[in-house]
């Protein structure tokens, strides 16, 4: 049996402009087995949410490309898109309740299992308000044209936790 | 033409001020106990001071009101759901004598919508009801004029005191219950704001909205609702860092009706501030049209009443 061939992917990231962050971000890639092809680190652009955008072309066998991506996520680093025909938009969306006794892990894990979307950042306001009411802001890549499949999945896993969803407008998002 | 105004609160009472200026006679008021009917029009001043002073618009039973000699039943009673009792009622009555009908009470043709056009179909009567949608802002003559068919969708933040508590919320970092509590202060919200901040005031106009868009068939019931009662000061800080805030925003597609808190752009169109309203109509050849301006108020939406009665055969 010969080793599967290499296959040549693109990820795209979005970097905090700090120093280090460029090299904190390539090493989980290297670590996996990734063969680094190009970068294109285009540190005058800034995304809207005033990151600074990274595309990173490498190499490696099609099965580990997924652990190269999930030891990216693992790490911090917000991977926008993985292959553009995998994750062609993203959504954002707000959840709010008791989100400790939700269990929020668990919330993740139901929208990522349905396979329509894939969560990329994750933020969490600290102080819980009334009620143990707290806030997320849930960043999903989706496949293109998947927005609204992602959507009513995180309505349903929302509903199943009591949490409340707020969603963006679609075509305005 | 000849007036005659049920229901004597912001709206009412706006209208029989207004009307001379419109070059209309109101000939009959009447609020929940009392009315005045007077063939050769009221005096509205006096009218309007009696209601002021005395809690009472005249001497009258209400039900003389409906009897009276008048063209035009303006009925600005409040709005009631389910079986929209007893707006629908002056309703049936004033078509079934072949008047014509403008409306400012939602509850009709919210909740009662197919009933109405079959009443407005076998009387000589005709129905408007543009100030039940955004208030002054001419929503409904806008998509008379595109035509309703040639609407795909209509959007858009149709009630100002869950704006202006949103709003207020999100620059202020203030809690819901204290931007509620100075908005009831400021006269923005009213004692009891239920129907404004659990979406039911937003969905009845959307259920109105797509009764014209789809020809009928919709009702509160079939309104998906939530409200904002639940959104934290954190859900606008997380929305913020990325540029959007938390809107109310009224969906009306092929796809159903919907109300609930949804993000958008900060700075977009949909974000409109304070008590301000907007509708966003999709059109077939026309692109998309955005409609803003003040959705309640007395003066304001008796002038959407006024511009009905102005559009009558």
């Amino acid at each position: 049996m010969s080793e599967p061939a290499n296959r040549t992917h693109t990820l795209r990231l979005e970097l905090v402009d700090e120093p280090g962050e460029l090299l904190r971000a390539l090493a989980p890639i290297a670590e996996n087995g990734g063969n680094l092809l190009s970068i294109f680190h285009e540190r005058g652009s800034l995304t809207p949410r005033g990151r600074i955008p990274v595309e990173v072309d490498l190499e490696c066998p099609p099965k580990q490309f997924e652990d190269v991506v999930g030891a990216l996520r693992d790490a911090g680093v917000t991977v926008i898109a993985a292959d553009a025909e995998h994750y062609g938009e993203a959504v954002t969306v707000l959840l709010v309740g008791d989100l400790v006794a939700s269990d929020l892990s668990g919330v993740l894990a139901s929208v990522e299992e349905c396979g329509a979307a894939s969560v990329v950042d994750f933020t969490l306001t600290d102080e819980p308000g009334v009620d143990d009411e707290a806030s997320a802001r849930l960043r999903l890549a989706v496949e293109a044209g998947g927005a609204g499949d992602a959507l009513a999945t995180v309505r349903d896993v929302a509903a199943e936790k009591d949490l409340h969803v707020v969603e963006p407008l679609v075509g305005d998002a | 033409m000849k007036l005659a105004v049920l229901g004597a609160g912001a709206v009412g009472r706006a209208v029989v001020d207004l009307a001379a200026e419109y070059g209309h006679t109101v000939t009959a008021v009447a609020d929940s106990g009392s009315a005045v009917v007077d063939g050769d029009g009221v005096d509205s001043e006096a009218v309007l001071a009696r209601k002021r002073d005395e809690g009472v618009v005249g001497d009258g039973d209400p039900a003389h009101a409906l009897s009276a000699d008048y063209d035009v039943l303006v009925e600005a009673t409040p709005t009631t759901l389910g079986d929209a009792e007893p707006g629908f009622g002056h309703v049936r009555g004033a078509l079934e004598t072949d008047r014509h009908v403008v409306l400012a009470n939602k509850g009709p043709v919210a909740e009662r919508y197919d009933d109405v056009r079959a009443l407005a179909d076998e009387s000589a009567g005709s129905l408007r009801f543009e100030a039940t949608v955004g208030g002054a802002i001419p929503v409904l003559a806008t998509v008379e004029g595109v035509g309703p068919s040639r609407v795909n969708a209509a959007r858009g933040v149709l009630n100002g005191t869950a704006n202006f508590v949103l709003s207020r919320m999100a620059a202020e970092g203030l809690e819901y219950e204290h931007v509620l509590a100075e908005a009831q202060d400021l006269g923005v919200a009213e004692a009891d704001p239920t129907f404004d901040v659990d979406g039911t005031d937003a969905a009845l106009k959307c259920a109105i909205l797509a009764n014209v868009l789809h020809d009928g068939g919709y009702s509160l019931a079939d309104v998906d609702v939530d409200g904002i009662t639940s959104i934290p000061p954190s859900a606008l800080d997380l929305a913020a860092e990325e540029g959007r805030t938390v809107r109310l925003v009224g969906e009306v597609t092929a796809d159903g009706v919907r109300v609930g808190p949804r993000l958008v752009p900060e700075h977009g169109t949909l974000a409109v501030t304070g008590t301000t309203n907007i509708v966003q109509l999709e059109t077939e050849h026309a692109g998309r049209l955005n409609l803003s301006g003040q959705g309640a108020g007395g003066a304001a939406t008796a002038s959407a009443v006024l511009a009905d009665v102005d559009r009558l055969p």
